[in-house]
């Protein structure tokens, strides 16, 4: 397991995966597109016909899925006609900006040469962003994150609980995954600030 | 949305066009962002730098502020410019809010 590293000659930030490791990225981003695609970002409020024909905008209350709830947290804790005005006008392209940025992930694991389905064994995946790319990555890791977070329930200082489970134990899995993603979520932090 | 209509100065004119509340601050609003314990220091110090332009030190000393004390206001400025910066803490995955400041 490796994790990116900046280059300085070819001003490119880089990774290579194994085809497992691509393969549970790209399963990962696809599960978060088809979540934030969800039909609950449509305004949710039974509204007359002529008002629901002429209205082009978002929603107004909190997600009730907490992955989502997480993602789009209310903006206004005290003033729920401010907040539910800040989503209406936020959400939906909140929404659309992160399915675009996992969609980005699939997009370069795919131009990288994963192929649709992983069959072959040993293929190793070399992935070069430029740094907008790694942007764009590193804003969708931190939505991966909080949703496989949020999934297991994780809390501040909690981490001696995970690594005790035992390897069988699902929810140990998922931990190494979301410890998987902040390890390379820290490298390429680490490699923007350098190409910086 | 629409642009606020220009505000006619009138020279030779005494009267202010600002405000006549002379306690309402410059910046009203302020952007706070929660700690939570998922999000990675070193990307939220580097969420700040690249956002709100911040140098390295600021970002880090805001950071540590919502890592220890739970929250710290990021940025302060009219509602509008607050909801902005809220928006973009969300795209970037922070748990920001905005609230009047005190």
């Amino acid at each position: 397991m490796t994790g990116f590293a900046y280059h300085r000659r070819g001003k490119q930030i880089a990774a290579t995966f194994t085809g497992f490791e691509a393969d549970l990225l790209r399963s990962l981003a696809a599960q978060l597109i088809e979540l934030l695609h969800d039909e609950s970002a449509l305004p949710q409020e039974a509204i007359d016909p002529l008002e629901a024909l002429l209205d082009f905008s978002g929603p107004t209350t909190e997600p009730e899925d907490p992955v989502l709830a997480r993602l789009f947290p209310t903006a206004y804790t005290e003033d729920d006609e401010a907040a539910a005005d800040f989503r209406r006008f936020t959400e939906s392209t909140l929404r659309e900006g992160k399915a675009t940025g996992a969609a980005a992930i699939v997009d370069a694991l795919e131009e990288a040469g994963l192929p649709s389905e992983l069959s072959e064994d040993g293929l190793m995946i070399d992935v070069e962003l430029d740094q907008q790319g790694a942007e764009t990555w590193l804003r969708s890791f931190t939505d991966l994150r909080l949703a496989l977070a949020t999934r297991l329930g994780i809390e501040e200082g909690d981490e001696d609980f995970w690594d005790q489970l035992s390897d069988e134990d699902p929810r140990g899995q998922v931990y190494g995954i979301y410890q998987w993603l902040g390890y390379l979520q820290e490298t390429l932090v680490d490699s923007l600030l350098k190409a910086a | 949305m629409s642009a606020p209509s220009p505000v006619e100065l009138r020279p030779g004119t005494e009267q202010s066009p600002v405000a006549d509340d002379l306690t309402t601050p410059a910046t009203p609003w302020v952007t706070v962002v929660w700690n939570d314990p998922v999000n990675l220091m070193s990307y939220v110090a580097y969420v700040f730098q690249k956002h709100f332009g911040y140098e390295k030190k600021k970002a880090e000393k805001l950071m540590m502020e919502v890592h220890e004390d739970g929250r710290s206001a990021v940025s302060a400025g009219s509602r509008e410019e607050m909801e902005r910066d809220v928006q973009a803490m969300h795209g970037y995955g922070l748990w920001a809010t905005l609230e009047k400041q005190e």
